[in-house]
């Protein structure tokens, strides 16, 4: 069943002296249940999308649906996890998870057990009455995971959430991510430039084009879980498409150089 | 433990030998009493300045009654009382105000030209105004310790709500918040560790006011009470009065910053 559908999608950025386009004839469908990464190098377009799809800031022509109802505005049904985390850091761990529930005015017997539920989830057990501060930066992530788990959003959007922390950390939620995913059927939208990331975790990757952003290979992962990096399909599909995403590279870095001699 | 005490003997020492050389010239009569008497005549005045007048009679009051019947206790219930009753009054009108005029640019825009005017009148300035408004007594004083408290929080409110991180209003409305809950439970909050700050600085600001305003206005009061000892020209009670005046001050603002700290026990960038 397609839940995400999105048509003819452009975003067109004014500025004081140009336009810069974005994101042109984009389309896409993503089904109930599917893991989809948008992959390419920065200025490509692929958080652009996710907040349009976030409803943060909407396209400047074509439609987003989720559910057959366009998207206008943000909202719990696409629950976002930021990669700055974005945790309230007034609110310990559990009243972080609790928030968006409370905001539901879901009852408070139900929030309770819910947030008891998601620490056990996310082993932050130990952590519940502590501030983000006090937090590592995966830790951090998991609460940030844990908030959205809790508002029930069947979609989850995630920008470049894995992109601050180091190796193990990275490889350790992405497999806690992949679980989570599993046991409560989400439909996932993620934004990275790793191509390892991508294949690690997607059933589809959407390799996205540097400036206008368009669409440049959808590809289905079929390997199956879990995948093994060091595999030899891996490293063929890795190689496939970091020819892709290196041309679009280079694309990005002549017109930074075009930019810093028109300065 | 240990480095606590040898910190306190270390603390001690210039603040003793200042006392002991002060004590030493009194007594040697390198000045008269009148201008600066000695430390030792001025903590024996300090004193009776603290305890009560009276002995203690069962029949008139309490014991408890009587242990607070000094003259400085009056005296510093009296000013603490302004300050506080000043303070609230200041911060309950600016504390709004200032979340109005951060959140909303068409209300900052209509309000702060009056207020960039008014800001910089000392609170001292508007003593002759207040005491044709209020006459004698406690209303100008609170009157004017509100205006001293009032613009300290104001901008600081202000300057807390707009330096509100846009990356917790994304997450907020990403969770369906709606502009009441995020007022009150985002930008509030967010804002507090500015707050604060401006909380710290106003009720300095209405301490220096109370006693200023003592002088000129009212009858009690640790500031009236300096005055009217030097009518007398009793200078061992002014210095005493001085000292009650900074350790009333030095309560205050470990008061402020305690509930600073509890209050900002989430804050990352916390020192005190």
């Amino acid at each position: 069943m397609t839940q995400i559908v999105v048509t003819n999608v452009q975003k067109v950025f004014k500025t004081k002296d140009r336009d810069v386009v974005a994101l042109r004839d984009i389309n896409l469908d993503i089904t109930k249940g599917e893991f989809v990464c948008l992959l390419g190098p920065s200025g490509c377009g692929k958080s652009t999308l996710l907040n349009a799809v976030a409803g943060f800031s909407l396209p400047t022509g074509g439609v987003i649906t989720v559910d057959g109802k366009a998207v206008t505005e943000p909202g719990p049904d696409r629950g976002m996890v930021f990669q700055e985390y974005a945790l309230f850091p007034w609110m310990t761990v559990a009243q972080n998870i609790a928030f968006g529930m409370e905001v539901q005015h879901k009852p408070k017997g139900e929030i309770s057990a819910k947030v008891d539920q998601l620490l056990e989830v996310l082993k932050l057990k130990d952590f519940r009455d502590r501030f983000p501060k006090d937090l590592s930066g995966g830790m951090r992530q998991r609460v940030a995971i844990a908030r959205v788990l809790g508002m029930d959003s069947p979609i989850m959007l995630m920008d470049e959430p894995f992109g601050a922390l180091d190796a193990l950390t990275r490889r350790n939620l992405q497999d806690e991510l992949l679980r989570i995913w599993k046991e409560f059927g989400k439909t996932i939208l993620f934004v990275t430039h790793s191509i390892e990331e991508s294949i690690y975790l997607a059933d589809r990757i959407i390799v996205m084009t540097y400036r206008p952003g368009t669409i440049k290979r959808d590809q289905r992962v079929t390997i199956p879980r879990p995948r093994d990096p060091s595999a030899p399909e891996f490293n063929e599909l890795k190689r496939e498409l970091g020819l892709l995403v290196m041309e679009e590279q280079q694309r990005h870095a002549a017109d930074e150089l075009k930019l810093a001699a028109v300065d | 433990m240990n480095a606590k005490i040898k910190a306190f003997f270390t603390g001690i020492i210039v603040p003793l030998v200042a006392v002991l050389l002060w004590e030493g010239a009194a007594r040697a009569g390198f000045f008269s009493p009148v201008v600066l008497p000695a430390p030792s005549a001025v903590a024996i005045k300090w004193w009776q300045y603290l305890a009560p007048a009276l002995p203690w009679d069962s029949t008139q009051q309490s014991w408890l009654a009587w242990l607070f019947s000094g003259e400085m206790i009056d005296d510093a219930i009296g000013s603490l009382y302004r300050v506080v009753v000043g303070f609230i009054v200041g911060a309950v009108l600016a504390l709004p105000l200032g979340l109005l005029m951060g959140a909303s640019t068409r209300i900052y825009a209509l309000c702060n030209p009056l207020v960039q005017v008014l800001r910089p009148i000392p609170p001292i300035a508007y003593i002759p105004l207040a005491i044709l408004w209020f006459g004698l007594g406690n209303p100008p004083s609170v009157f004017l310790i509100a205006i001293g408290a009032f613009f300290p929080i104001l901008m600081n409110t202000i300057a807390g709500v707009r330096h509100v991180d846009g990356i917790y209003l994304r997450a907020a409305r990403n969770l369906g918040v709606g502009q009441w809950t995020l007022f009150t439970r985002i930008m509030l909050p967010a804002a507090t560790p500015y707050i604060l700050a401006g909380v710290r600085i106003g009720i300095g600001t209405a301490f220096i006011v109370v006693i200023v305003s003592e002088m000129i206005a009212v009858n009690n009061g640790l500031g009236f009470r300096i005055l009217e000892a030097r009518e007398f020209m009793w200078s061992d009670k002014i210095i005493a009065g001085m000292f009650t005046i900074g350790l009333l001050g030095l309560a205050l603002d470990t008061a402020v910053s305690a509930l600073n700290n509890h209050l900002l026990r989430w804050h990352r960038g916390l020192e005190h």
